[in-house]
């Protein structure tokens, strides 16, 4: 069970009002899209959620995350421990300039969650295997993660957040610097992760959150303007704002 | 107004940067060649490694040499882990406050005090109120207080220039923040790092100022014992050997010169070879 309830949130970049009293339930082991023009807030929303923001000076909070029940905003939550179970894919590919490998081993050595070799060997291997890449590059472990092509090095990216077990997985527009036939390959992953994790998705591409979302979030200047399953936002929306977005009239 | 054609006024234009960038170089070609001139009839063996004879107008230079060395030794020492942690506070845990922003705007400004402000501060602090003596140890714990400015804002820089995306990553796996600062930062900022401490070195390697108060002698008959000796140090003694001596052999002054400068330069050249190494290296 990992559910996200977002209730009442808010968010302020110093006296910037950037998400606006935001209320969703997220549900497990679906795949969930958030929309909307840029600057809406989309990003800001998605890294509330692990907590990345507040590394980001000047950042204030209001409402909570709940996940599995509880506020991820407690004061005696773990934040570190909140990240490995929320994992996070960015926009950009952003492997560590150290090799395949290592990129993969870094989150399992450094958190010790193993410190046995053969058992690292072993979630490396599974982590790149349940991103596709194992057989692109069983040869070349040790090869410079750099060397990789765009895909494969978001793949990895992917498979460094899987081998730290999380329960949800976060990506923002994971594909934007991907061409299109490597998109349709990362959305093919994102259906077989789907079963296992729950995810959140950012995405500017309308086709894309059509085809592999469930759920949509639509958002805009920082509000939630509607959240439905994704088959209702794209066929008969509820709001005006939602139609015309998704048909392409504005944003 | 005269208007050029565009191809003759590029013309003029790259005549006239050459012409400029020729009065940079030249100055420190002739110097260069002066003391290489004069001076490279003195360099043998012996004189590297033997003691000055007959009032310093014989022999060699050896002490003037370790004793340069050993002060410079120790001040890098005490500096580098003391400037790479205050960078590190500053770049990766300091709030951006009032308190903050006046130690950055501190250290800005201390890296602009004259060296022999620094000299005398030294010999007020380390020589007379810690009672260090003229010695090794107040010579370049006077340095250090010199160079950690620099050296803070190398450092800060080196971290700076490590991608936010590399920290964004490490954190969002449930790395904490100092293991992230440990494992993807530092590693990453190691070139800069490195360049700037050799850059320091060879700064510090030929300040005068500083040590003249705190650690020089005007001619100590053995090598240093410890780092609470006075020693001899290779521009304080091309001080002394081009004012005071009278009848100094005009060689083994430049050739004093030339192993001072060879010093600093071989050191800058190590400091780029590094960079160059790092940057090839690098691949964000
Ligand atoms: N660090 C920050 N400091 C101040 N304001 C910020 C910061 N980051 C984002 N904002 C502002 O918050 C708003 C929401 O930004 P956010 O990045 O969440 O939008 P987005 O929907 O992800 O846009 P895009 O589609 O372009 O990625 C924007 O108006 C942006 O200018
Ligand atoms: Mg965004």
């Amino acid at each position: 069970m990992s559910k996200i309830e977002i209730e009442n949130f808010n968010l302020y970049y110093s006296d910037f009002h950037a998400l606006k009293n935001i209320s969703i339930n997220i549900e497990d082991k679906r795949i969930t899209a958030m929309i909307g023009p840029s600057g809406c807030g989309k990003s800001t929303l998605l890294r509330s959620i692990n907590r990345i923001n507040d590394t980001i000076e000047g950042v204030c909070t209001k409402g909570k995350i709940k996940i599995s029940g509880e506020n991820i905003y407690n004061d005696d939550v773990d934040v570190d421990f909140l990240r490995r179970n929320v994992g996070m894919v960015f926009q950009r590919p952003n492997p560590f300039p150290i090799s395949i490998y290592e990129n993969v081993a870094f989150g399992l050595k450094v958190n010790r969650i193993a410190s046995d070799k053969d058992v690292i060997n072993k979630i490396v291997v599974e982590s790149l295997k349940a991103v596709l890449l194992w057989d692109d590059i069983k040869n070349k472990l040790r090869k410079s993660a750099l060397s990789l092509t765009l895909e494969q090095q978001q793949r990895l990216c992917i498979a460094r957040v899987i081998a730290v077990v999380p329960r949800i997985i976060l990506l923002d527009e994971p594909c934007s610097s991907l061409d299109p036939v490597a998109t349709r390959r990362i959305e093919e992953l994102m259906m077989v992760l789907k079963n296992k994790y729950t995810i959140v998705i950012v995405t500017h591409n309308m086709q894309q959150a059509a085809r592999i979302s469930q759920d949509t979030v639509f958002m805009f200047l920082g509000e939630l303007i509607e959240f439905n399953k994704t088959e209702k936002i794209f066929t008969n929306p509820l709001k005006k704002e939602t139609s015309d977005y998704v048909t392409g009239h504005f944003g | 107004m005269i208007k050029l054609n565009p191809k003759l006024s590029q013309k003029l234009s790259y005549t006239l940067l050459c012409i400029t960038v020729g009065l940079a170089i030249v100055p420190i070609l002739m110097i260069v060649f002066v003391i290489v001139k004069n001076g490279l009839s003195a360099i043998s063996w012996e004189f590297l490694t033997s003691m000055p004879k007959n009032g310093m107008r014989e022999g060699g230079i050896l002490p003037a040499i370790l004793g340069t060395f050993s002060i410079v030794l120790c001040s890098i020492i005490v500096t580098l882990p003391i400037g790479v942690c205050a960078a590190i506070y500053l770049n990766e845990y300091a709030k951006n406050n009032l308190l903050t922003r006046i130690i950055k705007l501190a250290i800005v400004n201390l890296a602009g005090v004259p060296s022999v402000v620094y000299g005398l501060f030294g010999l007020g602090i380390f020589v007379m109120f810690f009672r260090l003596g003229v010695s090794i140890i107040a010579g370049a714990l006077t340095l250090s207080i010199m160079e950690l400015p620099v050296i803070i804002t190398t450092v800060r820089g080196a971290l700076s220039s490590v991608p936010h995306s590399f920290r964004e990553a490490s954190l969002s796996l449930g790395v904490s923040r100092w293991q992230t600062i440990r494992h993807i930062v530092l590693p990453n900022a190691i070139p800069g790092i490195l360049t700037g401490t050799i850059l320091s070195i060879a700064r510090i390697s030929g300040e005068t100022a500083p040590i003249l108060f705190t650690a020089a002698a005007f001619y100590v008959p053995h090598l240093p014992h410890s780092i609470f000796d006075q020693v001899m140090s290779l521009p304080y003694h091309l001080y002394i050997i081009s004012t005071q001596i009278p009848n100094m052999p005009k060689n083994l002054i430049y050739g004093t010169a030339l192993v001072l400068l060879m010093m600093v330069l071989t050191m800058s050249c190590v400091a780029i070879i590094a960079r160059i190494y790092f940057r090839k290296r690098r691949k964000w």
